[in-house]
């Protein structure tokens, strides 16, 4: 197991440390720099902001201040915003995009896996064909349709909760459930293909003659096995919905990441760009590690596979 | 019963069917198949072909009506502008169904060639190559689909590479499995000791058996890629005006919801009709395929 894991601890570090460099290479060759937008800024003082932020120093030197800052847990000043640092940039926006993705995977699997799973326990009955097409539903109509659809019928004709916004616990309500929703079909079909393979083992059989009950049957003997592939499925499930949240954000306007991350991009702010990439990725990776760890401690047989 | 059904369905039995006819028949037993195969049809003539037979431009505009709702004059209504909505919906297709094709086959290629071989040559190569497929899985790649967008310019060609090349980590997975259990065949045996190369083996006789599986799932990327283009239209990073595609009609309507609600009615419906289509066509082919689910 500590092989296992000191393995996949390397690949990740390794596959960080690609991103790093390629996304730093990418920001600094293409045309265009931070200050080109900029009101008609005289040469003279363009060369005192490239020497403020170092860019007049040769690239790799760039690249090898940037690394070691970085390995001080800094990731340098924004461009755009001065006076501010990226740290401080990401220290508020990502609890706000944190929270809309915590929520809305609670919803995703607290949806997915009892509709799942009650579509395997059920099997051919008409539980079983709504939950599938309830499945169909979620990878047919993206967030972008319902969302805003939502907000017209529930928010703007109805006036339940804001259109937009992130202050009350009412304005978590609408933007969770339609990406919880979303992301609640691919887990739905992972759950109910996992759970029926478990329930034709001898293990459940052995399990039904000794007379133990339904319940206790699918929720201690059979679980544990089924969601293996949402457990697998986790890492790059998270991946999709952080992502999935640039949307959201746009949508319901929320103060988050992935709308930063955006204007960022659009700005040339090389800092909070790069910043947000390392982030996201680095926070990926150890979600993924998470999930294969899981996995294997789950099943031993994935564990041998490394 | 001698109805003239019975006596055409006795006669394949000597005739015998070959898979493809079997996989045709399967299907059309599947009637949301058969459904989304009608409507991905009927979309796909009516965006191509429509157009032709409206007098109105999709860009021709009519300040004076501005947003009407739907009339007899224009059938979906008008946008702020007072441009038709059914032709920019036709006209949006077009672009939608492009990108959604050219991507996807962009995806199947890469995904094939990086599939096969791994698959073929296996051992160290292969397991460095699908270590490499898992690590990407796990990249937030639509930022850097985002990044490039935003970066070199939101031209369309490059909106097929950049999201071809972040859908074919599905495909590799799935040809390099299918592969793996080909080859341990005895006609790829007998071929490889009539001396055959290893290209002529990997697309004559291994890339012709596994025709099945790489066309359900080419079916069920194209939503995938489809979805990913609205994403980015509706970002802002994806076709830019006065070009639309579905997305970018999605994004206008969502911005003027409130007052005139058709305009992101109607492009949600038709975009979520042709994404139920594609997966139902998508699901119905793999049954009929018998193509098992599992990744590998």
């Amino acid at each position: 197991m500590l092989r296992f894991i000191t393995s996949r601890l390397l690949q990740s570090a390794l596959a960080l440390f690609i991103v790093i460099t390629a996304t730093f290479f990418m920001v600094r060759f293409v045309p265009g720099g931070p200050f080109t937008a900029e009101k008609a800024v005289t040469p003279e003082i363009l060369r005192n902001l490239e020497a403020h932020y170092g860019l007049n120093k040769p690239l790799w030197q760039q690249y090898l201040d940037y690394l070691g800052s970085l390995a001080r847990g800094d990731l340098g000043p924004s461009f755009k915003y001065p006076n501010r640092t990226v740290n401080e940039i990401l220290g508020d926006k990502l609890p706000v995009s944190l929270e809309l993705g915590a929520w809305s995977l609670g919803v995703a699997l607290l949806v997915g896996i009892s509709l799942g799973t009650l579509a395997a326990v059920r099997r051919n009955s008409w539980v079983d064909y709504s939950a599938s097409g309830f499945g169909m539903m979620g990878i047919s109509i993206p967030t972008f349709v319902v969302g805003p659809l939502l907000v017209l019928a529930l928010a703007i004709k109805a006036g339940w909760f804001n259109a937009s916004g992130w202050y009350g616990p009412a304005d978590r309500v609408l933007p969770c459930l339609v990406l919880g929703f979303a992301y609640a079909a691919p887990i739905s079909r992972l759950t109910r293909g996992g759970m029926l393979e478990v329930l034709h083992q001898d293990f459940i059989r052995t399990a039904r003659a000794k007379g133990a009950t339904e319940w206790r049957i699918v929720t201690r003997h059979a679980l544990r096995g089924g969601l293996l592939p949402v457990v697998s499925w986790l890492g790059p499930g998270i991946a999709n919905i952080l992502t999935g949240s640039f949307v959201i954000e746009t949508i319901f306007q929320i103060p988050g990441v992935g709308r930063e991350f955006v204007n960022s991009a659009f700005n040339r702010d090389y800092t909070l760009v790069l910043g947000t990439v390392i982030l996201y990725a680095a926070l990926l990776m150890a979600l993924n590690l998470l999930s294969d760890i899981v996995a294997a401690w789950m099943n031993p047989k994935v564990r041998l596979e490394a | 019963m001698t109805t003239p059904a019975a006596t055409v369905s006795a006669e394949p039995v000597e005739q015998g069917h070959s898979l493809w006819q079997d996989a045709w028949l399967r299907l059309r037993k599947n009637q949301l198949a058969v459904f989304g195969l009608w409507a991905l049809a009927a979309i796909t003539v009516l965006c191509v072909a429509g157009p032709w037979f409206s007098h109105y431009g999709y860009e021709v505009q009519n300040l004076d009506l501005g947003a009407s709702p739907p009339s007899a004059a224009h059938w979906l209504g008008t946008d702020t502008l007072g441009r038709d909505l059914l032709v920019r919906l036709l006209y949006g297709g077009r672009i939608s169904l492009a990108v959604g094709l050219a991507a996807t086959l962009v995806a199947l290629t890469i995904g094939v060639v990086y599939g096969a071989i791994a698959g073929y040559f296996g051992g160290k190569l292969d397991a460095v190559m699908m270590r490499t497929v898992d690590i990407m899985y796990a990249l937030p790649f639509a930022i850097f689909v985002i990044l490039l967008m935003v970066f070199f310019g939101r031209n369309i060609v490059l909106l097929f590479v950049a999201i071809g090349a972040v859908e074919w980590l599905t495909m590799a997975r799935i040809v390099r499995g299918q592969v793996m259990a080909i080859k341990k065949m005895e006609f790829i045996e007998a071929a490889r000791s009539l001396g055959y190369g290893r290209r002529r083996i990997i697309l004559r006789h291994i890339l012709p058996n596994i025709l099945g599986p790489i066309i359900v799932y080419t079916t069920l990327t194209i939503p995938g890629v489809m979805l990913l283009e609205a994403f980015l239209s509706f970002l802002g990073l994806g076709v830019q005006p006065p070009m639309s595609s579905w997305g970018v009609l999605i994004k206008d309507g969502a911005e003027k919801m409130e007052e005139f609600p058709w305009l992101l009615l109607f492009p949600g419906t038709i975009f979520s009709l042709t994404l139920f289509s594609l997966n139902f066509l998508g699901d119905g082919l793999r049954d009929a395929l018998d193509v098992r689910s599992s990744k590998d």
